[in-house]
């Protein structure tokens, strides 16, 4: 933490904003109407009209901006979950919070609920995960590491079952296939209203994450070490793992569930900061961003059907992981 | 700051290194060493005093006031902790290793500031160590890390400093020149409370030994009063002598040998 590592780092942050920023601008451009980086910049500031003003901000800002904030949400969370684990196959549907949020989007898809109940219902049954798993590892592992994550496991393997059940009484000419795409993950829902409260949401819980950055830090030297430090594990504990799974909630509940990001782009986030979580957790958050704009941008333009994401960025993550495993792994041994 | 020990009583859950009734008062700038076999219970009253494990009965006061009542910050500052060894696997550097001592002081939602960098900075080079701020903690050889975590814990400028076998992963060498800085700046105005497996590194530094067996203390006093070759024979079952050497310089120095036994007859 010198003078040079800080400033190699802040000169990251800077590149990271702008290439994020040229990627959002060239992403307006993209798709089957095609629009060059002047044109969405000049219609991005009210300076045309028509067909360019409607793909722009109705069909397209929408989509772009989904995918920067579930895209650094998710990462944020993956790289808060593996700091606090100190385990790096951790990611943010670790609880089974995934898998239950998908249980509450198949049931109001199921019983041909509200969009806005399929949020609430999405978002109930993520934080009924995350509190069902930490009652696991509390009660039958009395606070242990492993035990608390295999409870995760088992959550997450039940509500997989219940989402099972869902798709086998729902009516197959409409209901399943919207069940299924819904959970194969995607951006095509979202509206700019929709993405108001979960912005906000994740908005708090980066800002409660970034308080605990040095503490969150000092917990990879180990629980005692810390404590005797003046770090009190349990209150880290439950700031860091409550705001990583509301936060995680909350993107499954907007875009389904998009698999591998938080898992791979902490790593790929690590590479370049080392475990300093202050210098981590930005890195993560627009790498994030960057990376699901981008797969994004190949599900809606690649091919004429607009691809599922959750589908192409395990197709793109899983092998990445590897190559980043090979490289970075070393760090973890 | 005195730390006063009092009917300690302590059980693991699944019944061992257990602490019947531990009593201890170790007063301000004293050096006090445990002293006892494996499973004495030298690491549990540690443990204890760091306020990592909560004692089933008995209290600890530190500087008059009762540990339980204070939060884990107040604590660490109170208490400073140099471990046998540290399960530091992430790539910090050591400058970072150093600076975390200073955690207490800034608090939960604080970062270090550039002057507890510049102290840490400062703590590593009166500990020889300076030249490695830079290189990654986990590349440091055993002795080195030893030095960063006796800064990192001087660092917390905590007037109490609990050192648990603060060498016993160290070499010959290494051993005696971290005892030696110990001796020289740990304990300037400090409380000093160590456990260790070898009566020498008690003879030798501290000024008070607290004898341990089976979870409580046989015998507490001025070092070279309570460390006799019959009180260590019976502490740990095997002969010892306790005996002073006078070195080429005309130097007296006492120190604890083993007495050979007869080997066994072959059948």
């Amino acid at each position: 933490m010198t003078n040079h590592r800080l400033v190699t780092s802040g000169i990251w942050l800077l590149g990271l904003v702008v290439g994020l920023v040229v990627l959002a601008v060239v992403s307006f451009g993209i798709g089957r109407y095609l629009l060059d980086p002047l044109t969405v910049l000049r219609t991005l500031l009210g300076e045309t009209g028509g067909v360019e003003r409607t793909v722009v901000f109705e069909v397209r800002a929408p989509r772009i901006l989904g995918a920067l904030l579930v895209g650094a949400a998710l990462s944020a969370s993956g790289a808060a979950y593996q700091s606090v684990f100190r385990n790096p196959l951790v990611s943010p549907d670790i609880l089974g919070v995934s898998a239950a949020a998908g249980f509450g989007a198949s049931l109001a898809l199921l019983l041909g609920l509200a969009s806005a109940v399929l949020q609430v219902l999405a978002f109930g049954g993520g934080i009924l995960a995350a509190v069902l798993s930490v009652l696991i590892g509390r009660v039958v592992g009395r606070g242990s590491t492993i035990v608390f994550v295999l409870g995760g496991v088992v959550v997450g393997a039940m509500f997989q079952a219940l989402i099972s059940v869902t798709q086998y009484l729902a009516d197959p000419q409409n209901t399943l296939p919207e069940i299924t795409f819904w959970l194969l993950g995607g951006l095509g829902r979202t509206t700019l209203d929709g993405l108001v409260v979960p912005a906000v949401i994740v908005a708090g819980c980066l800002g409660v994450l970034w308080t605990m950055r040095w503490p969150l830090t000092v917990l990879a030297v180990g629980d005692d070490e810390a404590h005797t430090l003046g770090v009190h594990r349990g209150l880290v504990w439950s700031l860091v793992i409550g705001s990583a799974t509301l936060m995680t909630a909350t993107v499954v509940s907007v875009a389904g569930i998009i698999g591998w990001v938080g898992l791979v782009v902490p790593h790929l986030a690590r590479l370049v900061t080392g475990p300093a979580f202050a210098k981590l957790l930005p890195v993560a958050a627009l790498l994030g961003a960057g990376y699901l704009l981008v797969v994004d941008d190949i599900a809606r333009a690649a091919t004429a059907v607009d691809l599922p994401l959750g589908i192409l960025t395990a197709l793109v993550g899983a092998p990445f992981f590897v190559v980043l495993l090979a490289k970075a792994g070393r760090a973890w041994r | 700051m005195a730390v006063t020990v009092d009917g300690l009583e302590f059980e693991y859950r699944n019944g061992g290194h257990r602490l019947a009734g531990v009593s201890l008062h170790v007063a301000e700038a004293e050096v006090c060493a445990l002293l006892g076999p494996n499973g004495a219970g030298k690491t549990t009253l540690l443990r204890c005093v760091l306020g990592l494990l909560a004692p089933r009965r008995g209290s600890i006061t530190i500087a008059g006031q009762d540990i339980t009542t204070l939060s884990t910050r107040e604590l660490a500052r109170l208490v400073a902790y140099v471990p046998q060894s540290t399960g530091i696997t992430f790539p910090f550097s050591t400058l970072d290793v150093a600076v975390m001592g200073r955690t207490p002081h800034f608090g939960m939602i604080g970062t270090p500031s550039r002057t507890d960098l510049n102290a840490a900075e400062s703590m590593l080079d009166l500990l020889g160590v300076g030249r490695l701020a830079e290189r990654p903690f986990a590349s440091l050889s055993g002795g080195e890390r030893q030095l960063v975590l006796l800064a990192r814990a001087l660092l917390q400028q905590a007037p109490v400093l609990v050192l648990d076998e603060p060498t016993a992963a160290l070499d010959y060498g290494n051993e005696i020149h971290l005892l030696g800085v110990i001796a020289e700046l740990a304990s300037a105005g400090r409380t000093v409370l160590m456990s260790t497996h070898q009566p020498d590194h008690a003879l030798a530094h501290a000024t008070r030994t607290v004898l341990m067996r089976d979870g409580r203390i046989t015998a507490d006093g001025p070092s070279h009063e309570v460390i006799t070759g019959e009180r260590l024979t019976e502490l740990y079952g095997t002969p010892l002598h306790v005996t002073d050497v006078s070195l080429p310089e005309g130097q007296r120095i006492r120190t604890c040998v083993p007495v050979p036994t007869a080997p066994r007859s072959a059948p």
